[in-house]
């Protein structure tokens, strides 16, 4: 009983009103500013997706018939993942390991129209 | 109206009383759960602008790609399919191309070497992309000098470097005249490294394929509608070993959330038996609860993914760039274009929000539908 009457008592003393700012309206403020953050996200992304200029890009695929990213370049297949051909990864034989790291973020080469048959 | 919102703050005062009595844990959790949404958020929004990037850039890549496949590797072409393909119905220009690979012991860098006819260059003339220029240090009027195939060194002379605005596709690429590209690798003058093919009526690319495939047996066409599929499911956030480590402290965060949110502690059950006792019905308790699994998981919800959206839209992602490059020595410096896709979002809110809330309400509930008394005796 008495240790009910101590942890009431606690509840109580720490309602009490007191010169700091309420803690509820500090914590509202700091999910409001998050929540405007995430707005601002939102708005960023809408505002570059209509900025940005992939023209010379554009020009020097149409020019060169460019067909990767120069994303990934320390292998001949993760440099032209869609010009390699499907015993790439595996150069000596289809159920040698991969070795080189960013070999586990591609996946094997699509079917090609020509293993349609 | 302010009646309900008023006795909402109260709990809320309430709930962060109770929080920052456990100051130490909680922050320490809060601290934990942001990292995770960092982490979910920076792969799927680094995945979701490489996407559309990808679709973006490679929109005009040749309809059609032939090339010749020789014992399962791609072979050189000759100068006589050239022929061959154009006299394919639905074909209309066909084009060889010349293109290969170049490691520079130097560096121990590849670069990517094709031929650009429309640049007029001369036979020691090169342009090289942005991230070789600064991995060698070198500009215009410079001389870089590779090793031929015959053995011999060939001085090139860098006329131009490409704009850096392209680099995602031109990072480690060297443009030169077919001159300069048939003495490098001592090529014959009949053989190209694979033809480009443009196709009178779009909608029947896969059909003038199938009819490439009959005529000439042993080439293999791609499809433009194939590189960009190739594209979408490479960077295709369900796939890669991102996730699966990922999916590993995901499960881990789960059972640390469990635990924590799960197993009240008997000092919290006799709170929730005090409050109980001093007039609180369940329904308070639940609210007290929601809020305090709300709270933790919405904040570190909204920090992480902001933070990840600084990082990978503003920052370079430079902290995958370790992942992404692996032992690649040429890098693109490149700033991504943001992208929102709502069904992401929801997604990465179900996989990190939800499971919390859920883990703190239910124990909540079952210590709140018990007997005072009982609860507080422990």
């Amino acid at each position: 009983m008495l240790r009910l009457v101590q942890a009431t008592d606690w509840i109580v003393v720490r309602f009490r009103p007191s010169c700091h700012p309420r803690q509820s309206n500090v914590a509202l403020t700091l999910l409001a500013i998050l929540l405007l953050l995430f707005g601002l996200t939102l708005a960023d992304a809408a505002w570059r997706s209509q900025a940005g200029d992939y023209t010379a890009s554009r020009a020097l695929v149409r020019e060169l018939g460019l067909s990767d990213l120069s994303l990934f370049t320390e292998a001949r297949y993760t440099r032209h993942p869609t010009q390699a051909d499907r015993h790439s990864p595996f150069q000596d034989h289809p159920a040698a390991l991969e070795h080189f790291p960013t070999g586990s973020l591609l996946l094997p080469p699509t079917c090609p129209a020509s293993c349609i048959d | 109206m302010p009646a309900f919102l008023e006795r909402q703050k109260y709990l809320l005062d309430y709930t962060l009383a109770a929080l920052l009595r456990r100051k130490t844990r909680n922050f320490g959790l809060l601290l934990v759960y942001t990292l995770l949404v960092f982490l979910f958020a920076s792969a799927l929004l680094l995945g979701q602008g490489l996407r559309r990037e990808a679709a973006v850039l490679l929109q005009d890549v040749p309809e059609v790609i032939v090339q010749r496949l020789t014992a399962g590797r791609h072979d050189l072409l000759p100068v006589a399919w050239l022929d061959s393909l154009q006299r394919i119905r639905g074909v209309g220009a066909v084009q060889g191309r010349l293109w290969g690979y170049y490691y520079d012991p130097a560096v121990k860098a590849n670069y990517t070497l094709m031929v650009a006819p429309e640049r007029g260059l001369a036979a020691d003339e090169i342009l090289i992309g942005a991230a070789l220029a600064r991995v060698r240090q070198l500009g215009v009027g410079d001389y870089l000098g590779l090793r031929a195939a015959n053995g011999q060194p060939l001085p090139l002379k860098i006329t131009g470097v490409l704009e850096s605005a392209s680099e995602l596709l031109s990072a480690d690429l060297m443009l030169l005249s077919e001159a300069g590209f048939r003495a490098l690798f001592n090529l014959p003058p009949d053989q190209y490294t694979d033809a480009v093919l443009t196709v009178r009526n779009p909608r029947e690319a896969r059909t003038v394929a199938e009819k490439i495939t009959l005529a000439l047996p042993n080439s293999r066409p791609i499809l433009r509608a194939e590189i960009l599929r190739t594209y979408d499911a490479v960077f295709n956030w369900r796939e890669g070993m991102a996730f699966v480590w990922l999916g590993a402290l995901l499960l881990a965060f789960a059972i640390l959330a469990w635990d924590k949110a799960a197993g009240l502690s008997a000092e919290e059950k006799r709170e929730i038996g005090i409050l109980k006792a001093i007039g609180w019905e369940t329904g308070d308790i639940l609210r007290m609860k929601l809020w305090e699994g709300t709270l933790l998981s919405l904040t570190a919800f909204l920090a992480g993914y902001a933070l990840a959206w600084w990082q990978v839209f503003h920052g370079g992602a430079r902290l995958f760039a370790p992942v992404l490059k692996g032992w690649a020595v040429l890098y693109p410096d490149f700033r991504l274009t943001p992208t929102v896709d709502p069904r992401q979002i929801l997604v990465l809110l179900a996989v990190t929000v939800l499971p919390y809330i859920l883990a703190t309400l239910i124990p909540g509930w079952r210590a709140a539908i018990a007997d005072p008394d009982a609860v507080m005796r422990g």
